[in-house]
């Protein structure tokens, strides 16, 4: 044991010298962490420092390699999420050197009526040029509350942002290749890579049905907020459904398939982005048949202001303001409680610019006597569909989960 | 067309060439085992290339203070961020090359729960056989990264929560 346990030690010590000597070699070790000189041990976690490029150090990374980090409710009250807010969900790893000049997208599969190429030049001066409004949320999004635990990154409620993103409609590019008619779906490709190094293997290759690809706000995108695309975010082309998982938004986009059948990518087939077809007990066993894909995203809601851990004197009244977003047309209300859902108030909600734009919402919320309060908000949809105060159906990957937002408030 | 006349005449001399040629020979050779003593170590990590444990590069390129790479805090060994184990060093082995181990430490599940894992992932994403550190894998993350008990939905973690002082208008 003792000699086992000091020869695993020398493993450990060497690898510090074929790190130096990686380095050396020039082989990229890129996105190391920098534990900063307060490390604390929090629980089982090791706060840790990360530089994520173009990124704020408010974000809260859950995974640096591949990078993943999320938005904190409170940072997420600007109508439209800063570019170095909103949130990363990485696969792979992104391409690291680009050349705008020569990127292209190409367009082809078995029901294009033609194989195109088109560089970013080509987008810009063949299409007309849109600017939307449009909300992105990660599938899993929530999935640190579902039990039994889900597998996958932890993700709390800050997988989610809108932003301004300017490029051309997706239905414009599509009937410039010709689309047959016997066309399904739309796949995606993109130029990051495999965290195995395998050059031959996709990080993810997802895609939506035809007719989302074809709605009048599924985007091919180069700039976000008036930007250049965040390299984390695709630079320097990517693809922008809202209402669907921000999956099939493919980032560093460089090939669409249309299919005559539904796209097979990398993260289309198993439990990647399916939930069970008939609902299951929390901890059910689902076999991979009996998997669907998930489409639609739910209606949702977050209260960005204020921070949670309000103490406030007694007497004064709260602002609350916050953000829902839907699939459907549109948010037709926002309620909040105070007494943990015995009683609900309505709050006023602007209207979007156009679909699938986050409405913002507020409120001035009194209460009444000194003690620990909870603010609850809970959006409803144009489909008439709320949000659920527990958490909606358990499914083996927690997806969608869209239970309402809380924050803790003391009054003196 | 061809000049006959370019051929050189044959001649007994001895082949310099040749010899000169096993004197280099020799020397490399000499050279290679000599470097191969220097660096074997190195040069057998190279080859068997164990995943890097994640932490700090710079940090972990530059000491040379052996506890601090196996400093356990709470538990926890710092450089890797897993839960220390006298098996840790299998896990770091298989499981932070092409991740690092925040994935590990963020997922809870079952003995039965981390074999699926490790499956999709063999079946989907090129990892490859373990053998016979499967099982001293799957042990180690039943035992550390097991699921609690808990209910439909947790109270708001208010113990976590930082207080402050938000002023407004009476
Ligand atoms: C050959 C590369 C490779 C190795 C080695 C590897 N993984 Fe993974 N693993 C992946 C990839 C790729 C993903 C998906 C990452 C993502 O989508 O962010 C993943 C995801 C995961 C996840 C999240 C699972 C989910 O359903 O999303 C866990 C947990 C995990 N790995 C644990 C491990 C453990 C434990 C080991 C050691 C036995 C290991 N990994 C070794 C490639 C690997």
């Amino acid at each position: 044991m003792d000699s086992e346990q000091s020869r695993s030690r020398r493993t450990f010590i060497k690898s510090s010298s074929i790190a130096s000597l990686a380095m050396m070699l020039g082989t990229p070790i890129i996105y190391g962490s920098n534990l900063s000189s307060g490390d604390s041990i929090i629980g089982e976690a090791i706060t840790e420092w990360f530089d994520l490029p173009g990124k704020s150090s408010e974000l809260t990374v859950l995974n640096d390699r591949p990078i993943n980090a999320e938005t904190p409710a409170h940072l997420l009250n600007d109508d439209l999420t800063p570019n170095d807010l909103f949130f990363v969900r990485n696969n792979g790893i992104p391409p690291n050197k680009v050349d705008v000049s020569i990127w292209t997208v190409s367009i082809e599969g078995e029901s294009a009526k033609n194989k195109k190429a088109y560089t970013i030049a080509d987008l810009k001066s063949k299409f007309k040029t849109h600017t939307l409004n449009l909300t992105l949320e990660c599938g899993g999004n929530g999935r640190s509350e579902y039990n039994p635990p889900a597998k996958g990154n932890q993700w709390s409620i800050g997988a989610v942002g809108c932003a301004a993103w300017t490029g051309v409609l997706l239905k414009d590019v599509l009937a410039d290749v010709g689309i047959k008619s016997n066309a399904v779906y739309i796949g995606y490709y993109g130029e990051d890579t495999h965290l195995s190094g395998d050059p031959d293997k996709d990080p993810i290759s997802r895609g939506v049905p035809i007719s989302k690809a074809l709605e009048p706000e599924s985007m091919i995108a180069w700039s976000m907020n008036g930007q250049d695309l965040p390299q984390l975010n695709g630079y320097p082309l990517r693809l922008v459904f809202g209402g669907y998982p921000a999956s099939c938004s493919g980032k560093w986009l460089s090939k669409i398939v249309i299919r005559d059948q539904v796209h097979d990518g990398q993260k289309m087939s198993g439990k990647s982005y399916r939930i069970p077809c008939d609902p299951v007990a929390p901890g059910a066993k689902v076999v991979d048949e009996d998997m669907c894909i998930i489409e639609r995203m739910p209606v949702k809601s977050l209260i960005t202001y204020p921070k949670t851990g309000a103490l406030i004197k007694q007497g004064t009244r709260l602002p609350i303001q916050g953000h829902a977003w839907t699939s459907a047309d549109q948010i037709t209300a926002v309620d909040y409680s105070i007494d943990f859902g015995v009683n609900w108030m309505a709050c006023k909600v602007s209207p979007a610019k156009n679909k699938y734009q986050w409405q913002r919402f507020e409120a001035e919320v009194e209460i009444p006597k000194v003690g620990y309060y909870e603010v609850w908000a809970k959006a409803t949809d144009s489909d008439g569909n709320s949000q659920p105060i527990i958490l909606p159906g358990w499914n083996p990957k927690g997806y969608l989960n869209n239970a309402c937002h809380r924050i803790a408030v003391k009054v003196k | 067309m061809a000049n006959k006349k370019s051929n050189p005449p044959k001649m007994m001399v001895p082949n310099w060439n040749l010899f000169i040629g096993l004197v280099k020979f020799t020397l490399c050779a000499i050279i290679m085992a000599f470097g191969y003593l220097l660096l074997e170590d190195d040069i057998n990590e190279w080859i068997n290339r164990k995943p890097l444990p994640i932490g700090d590069i710079n940090k972990r390129s530059s000491t040379s203070d052996e506890d601090d790479w196996n400093k356990t805090v709470n538990g926890i060994h710092l450089r890797s961020g897993l839960h220390a184990d006298p098996n840790l060093q299998v896990i770091i082995g298989a499981c932070t090359s092409c991740h690092s181990s925040k994935l590990i430490t963020q997922n809870k599940a079952t003995r039965e729960g981390w074999k699926q894992m490790i499956r999709w992932m063999q079946k989907t994403q090129n990892l490859g056989d373990l053998g016979k550190s499967e099982p001293v894998i799957l042990d180690y993350l039943a035992k550390y990264y097991a699921p609690k008990e808990e209910g439909r939905r947790q109270n708001i973690d208010v113990e976590a929560i930082e207080w402050y002082v938000l002023d407004l208008e009476e």
